[in-house]
């Protein structure tokens, strides 16, 4: 079904007096994967905090699944994040809860399903992660990879219409990271989901995503599909995506010059 | 002098703003539609969690303070040949001031902090955020029944310590000391009133239950989410609940004795 899921026309954000966002345009099309990349400090995660209504933008508008998120009341929002999955850069597992009741917890605050029910869909669900062995562990016995699978199953739960991926792949080793990438390709495709991936894993996200949007200084620098940004000429893109120490992004932290700084300490 | 001034006035609003915040997080996670289908077994195991595992160092506590009430009330009681009226003096010294006030002291350094710890480590680790996203009020499913198990838990932990540290002066003073039990019950009986100490002593301990949990889950609640602003927020937690008790045992014991 073609159109949009997330559309975000002219968006305005700060913290304190910096602007993460500076009239930021974007459209995530409605069963793929697109994917947000840019170097760290950006607001990538700050974007999707915003698409899901944690944070409120100074201007500008982000429509989600027809509703404007930030017009809408408590009870509509809470509406439009049922159709919204979230997988958090630390999984956010509730640490209290073992694996079974951690994917079991949207079922029970949502729906009116028997225990039996319940059980059956948790199954399904780890067994699509391929946790089901591990309904039984508590989060602490999890390892990354595990956890963020377990998220991914809790994500799920409901059968959303879209899933937002923080930063799914920070810090996994190289098995993981071919899982979960696999994982998340196969969610998308069979469930039919809409899927946003915020990551700085660049040749990994670029295999599986359908279109990149590059964030920088508060503005999208590029979009395209990934092939097209591979081999883009624009600087920005170009020391993002092949992974350049130095260039419009630069090296050094903003500073007053060495020699003064230098000279101001030997005097005080 | 201006710059003074100027923190000084920061500082205010400051106080102010977290006030208010405080004060919102209160509102909303009390005066709701209760959520019985889950609401009730969040609220048995805060209770657990807040009041039961309280109880031993309540009634460690209770006892001890009881057996040196009873101990220095017989001392200084025996120069005055009055040694009978020692159930009398430990009987109004604990229901009244050191029961409430002690308790809800003790609870704020057990439940208040590790309270104000679990709420941090939800935040910093995006649990409540998770929530959020998962169309779960963190407020309604994680503040409520902690605040309102706090409530609970406070005035019966402040009962349990009272009665306890009776029977820790009745050891000392009969048991070891030597006074007549008889007198010692008697006397605690016809000069203990209901409703002027004890049920006086039960409304304390309801209203330092109510600001030992509110302060304690709002600094979680409102906390820096890394490890130095938890550790802050528990040490927050800790002192303001101490100081909040100490302050409002004032307020209520004026109020008190005024003839409210």
């Amino acid at each position: 079904m073609p159109g949009n899921f997330v559309t975000i026309k002219g968006l305005k954000f700060r913290f304190n007096d910096r602007w993460i966002f500076d009239d930021v345009d974007l459209e995530i099309p409605k069963g793929k994967i697109t994917a947000v990349m840019g170097p760290s400090g950006t607001g990538k995660t700050t974007l999707l905090r915003l698409i899901g209504g944690q944070l409120c933008p100074e201007g500008g508008t982000i429509d989600v699944d027809g509703d404007n998120i930030h017009n809408l009341s408590r009870k509509n929002l809470y509406r439009v994040r049922k159709k919204m999955g979230m997988l958090f850069q630390s999984g956010a597992l509730f640490s209290n809860l073992n694996v079974f009741d951690n994917v079991a917890f949207p079922l029970r605050e949502h729906t009116n399903l028997t225990e039996e029910m319940i059980r059956d869909l948790v199954l399904i669900k780890l067994e699509a992660v391929g946790l089901r062995g591990a309904a039984g562990l508590m989060t602490s016995e999890l390892s990354g990879g595990m956890s963020r699978r377990v998220a991914l199953a809790r994500a799920i739960a409901l059968d959303p219409q879209m899933i937002m991926y923080d930063e799914p792949l920070t810090g996994q080793d190289p098995i993981t990271m071919g899982v979960l990438v696999q994982l998340i390709k196969m969610l998308n495709d069979n469930l039919g989901l809409t899927s946003i991936i915020v990551s700085h894993d660049v040749k990994e996200i670029a295999s599986i995503a359908d279109y990149v949007y590059l964030l920088s200084d508060g503005k999208v620098i590029a979009h395209d599909i990934p092939e097209a940004l591979f081999h883009s000429d624009e600087p920005h893109a170009k020391q993002f995506m092949q992974g350049l120490p130095d260039g419009p992004v630069p090296f050094h932290y903003p500073s007053i010059d060495l020699e003064k700084e230098l000279f101001s300490e030997r005097k005080s | 002098m201006r710059k003074a001034i100027q923190n000084f006035g920061r500082i205010g609003v400051q106080f102010m703003e977290g006030f208010g915040r405080s004060g919102y997080v209160l509102f909303r996670s009390l005066f709701r539609k209760p959520d019985f289908k889950h609401g009730f077994t969040c609220l048995v195991e805060q209770i657990y969690n807040e009041g039961v595992l309280s109880l031993s160092i309540i009634v460690v506590s209770g006892l001890f303070i009881g057996m040196v009430l009873g101990l220095q009330g017989y001392n200084i009681l025996e120069k005055f040949g009055t040694t009978e009226a020692l159930g009398q003096l430990v009987a109004l010294s604990v229901v009244r001031e050191l029961g409430p006030v002690v308790a809800a002291l003790l609870f704020a350094g057990r439940a208040g902090s590790a309270l104000t710890a679990e709420i941090g480590l939800m935040k910093a680790t995006d649990q409540l955020s998770m929530m959020e996203m998962m169309a779960v009020d963190p407020l309604q499913r994680i503040i409520s029944p902690r605040l309102w198990a706090g409530f609970i838990s406070l005035p019966i932990l402040a009962t349990i310590f009272s009665a306890v540290a009776i029977y820790g002066g009745y050891l000392v003073g009969v048991k070891w000391l030597g006074v007549d039990a008889g007198a010692f019950w008697s006397g605690m009986q016809s000069n203990v009133s209901f409703r002027i100490d004890i049920l006086n002593g039960i409304i304390k301990s309801l209203f330092f239950g109510v600001a030992v949990t509110w302060v304690a889950v709002f600094q979680g609640y409102d906390c820096v989410p890394t490890a130095e602003g938890i550790s802050r927020a528990t040490t927050r937690s800790v002192v303001y609940a101490s100081l909040v008790i100490l302050g409002l045992d004032f307020i209520l014991t004026a109020m008190m004795l005024g003839g409210w």
